[in-house]
């Protein structure tokens, strides 16, 4: 009889247990890659990162920032910079205002400067949830003007790309602004100043194309999509399905173009030991 | 009559298949040619052909996309969709004519850079943004010509140049008119339309000056009478290039990179404070 009893306290205990750890479904999020479902205060402390199976979310240049800066801080370049309407495109203006209402930002790329243990740079995030990250005229003019910056102020300059490519809706507008870009990093370069580049989830189309393939080292968050052309346009030009490691940062080192992949919460670390070993030495001008 | 041209009008012309394509040109252009092949890393990429001519008793190299006349040719060179290991030779022969110090030309006719799995893998990001990188910073005169369709970044990656003229009737955009309505209306059929906003045509690319020179074409297009049409491409090339030999290397690359430097079209909003614990003091 006892026994009976003991069971059934063990088994309220355990319920009441549960009952304590229960969490309504809007202070849930689950995992796309292992479909778990997480709190989202966990994850937010957690840096966006499941800590099931170290699924990287994608974040928005904002908390990027404050992610990699001395105590979450930093300065912004050209914050009033913002997209024109070249062709004028029908929709444009009003999708631009609800990528501003929904991230708060101008334009769908950050720029600043401020410290990294240290270490004061140049730190430029593109936002994933502004227009997909497309790069437009605006943000190839701000990228350009912080990479002309860096130049000047003789500071190692560091970008996060996460990006769909260029942006459709200012057409060859867009397109120019790789050839800007790039043209740009070149004189950067030829200064002897240090460029990393990180991919993150995604980074695609002309963005790859551009900048963010011209860093001196090239990091990349674990699983992000890295690619010129996007998975379903090389699936409907070969007629079949992709395998799921192809494009991500992982099979991208092995086949030579990241130097290496970066988990989130050590990120920080490692851009701090790149720019202590590249700075002083014998040959500092 | 080609004022009254509709851009969608213009598309057609440009993918005509009985457009002049590269090997038309060379034969027309020069009296010596020598083509250079691979990329000396890992391949060769026929959709990319190019070489060393003779231009007016001048060397100059000579780079551009390769459609093929056959059907055999179409599909050794993928059409005319370039892989990595095409823009790597590209680069390979604009270094070379750095060396030497000969003048660049680039012709470009391409539907875009191939998306296809092994062109992913052997980093046709890297390829193109490397173009892009190395065109910035020649210090010998490069005139690329769009002679047909110049499509994206596998166009861009060849015209990084000093001067950039396109043909009466060719196009140049983001992407093609097919690929632009299907990202943006969800429906491929709708390129006739998609033509006509995305300012693709040479008239409206001088206007906006991502261009420097239009190449007439005689009445109907370039196919209706080549000659003619090689003709205008010769004389314009050729005024181009008088003009950029008098400039030295530096100012080359200076005037190129202003040139690229000013394409913008930004406007400056109302800031929104920022929350202050965010700043940096």
């Amino acid at each position: 009889m006892t026994d009976v009893f003991a069971k059934r306290r063990f088994r309220l205990r355990a319920m009441k247990k549960l009952m304590d750890n229960y969490l309504p479904a809007d202070q849930l999020i689950a995992c796309p890659k292992c479909l778990r479902d997480i709190p989202i205060a966990q994850k937010e402390e957690n840096l966006s990162v499941c800590p099931h199976c170290g699924y990287h979310w994608p974040i928005g240049a904002k908390r990027r920032l404050e992610i990699i800066m001395d105590a979450g801080r930093y300065r912004e370049l050209n914050a009033d910079l913002c997209a024109g309407d070249p062709l004028s495109f029908p929709g444009y203006p009003e999708k631009l205002a609800k990528a501003r209402e929904a991230t708060g930002m101008n334009e769908a790329v950050l720029t600043a400067t401020g410290m990294i243990h240290g270490h004061r740079c140049v730190v430029c995030a593109l936002d994933g949830r502004f227009l997909m990250g497309s790069m437009g005229a605006a943000v190839g003019e701000k990228l350009t003007l912080a990479i002309e910056h860096a130049q000047r102020n003789r500071l190692p300059l560091i970008i996060f790309s996460a990006s769909g490519g260029a942006r459709m809706q200012e057409g060859i507008l867009s397109l120019m602004q790789m050839a800007k870009t790039s043209a740009a990093l070149r004189r950067f370069s030829e200064k002897g100043l240090l460029f990393i580049s990180v991919l993150t989830d995604p980074t695609t189309g002309g963005v790859t194309a551009s900048f963010a393939s011209l860093g001196d080292v090239i990091l990349a968050e674990p699983g992000a999509l890295i690619g010129f052309a996007g998975p379903r346009v090389i699936e409907q030009t070969i007629g079949e399905k992709l395998p799921e490691d192809f494009q991500r940062a992982e099979f991208m080192m092995e086949h030579g173009f990241v130097d290496a992949v970066v988990a989130r919460g050590e990120l920080r670390a490692a851009l701090g030991e790149l720019l202590l070993l590249h700075q002083g030495g014998k040959h500092e001008q | 009559m080609s004022n009254e041209m509709t851009a969608h009008e213009r598309v057609m012309i440009a993918r005509h298949p009985q457009r002049p394509g590269i090997r038309d040109y060379i034969d027309a252009l020069f009296p010596h040619f020598f083509e250079m092949k691979g990329d000396r890393l890992c391949g060769e990429d026929e959709a990319i052909l190019g070489g060393v001519a003779l231009y007016h008793d001048q060397p100059v190299t000579v780079i551009g996309t390769k459609k093929g006349r056959t059907l055999q040719e179409n599909l050794r060179a993928n059409f005319g969709m370039p892989s990595p290991e095409g823009y790597r030779k590209a680069q390979r022969l604009m270094q070379q004519a750095e060396k030497f110090h000969r003048p660049i030309l680039t012709l470009i006719d391409t539907s875009g850079a191939y998306p296809g799995m092994r062109a992913e893998e052997h980093g046709q990001g890297e390829a193109i943004a490397r173009s892009l990188y190395e065109m910035s910073g020649l210090t010998v005169p490069v005139i690329a010509v769009i002679t047909g369709e110049g499509n994206s970044g596998g166009a861009l990656g060849l015209a990084v140049a000093d001067r950039v003229l396109m043909l009466e009737n060719a196009v140049y955009a983001i992407l093609s008119p097919e690929g632009f309505a299907s990202i943006l209306y969800k429906d491929a059929s709708r390129a006739g339309e998609a033509a006509e906003v995305m300012k693709m045509t040479a008239p409206e690319l001088r206007t906006l000056g991502v261009i420097d020179g239009i190449i007439p074409e005689p009445e109907g297009g370039a196919h209706t009478d080549p000659a003619r049409a090689m003709q205008a491409v010769d004389e314009a090339i050729d005024a181009q290039l008088t003009a950029l030999m008098q400039l030295q290397g530096k100012a080359l690359v200076e005037q190129r990179v202003q040139k690229f430097r000013r394409m913008s079209a930004f406007e400056r909003a109302e800031l929104t404070k920022q929350p202050a614990a965010r700043q940096e003091k």
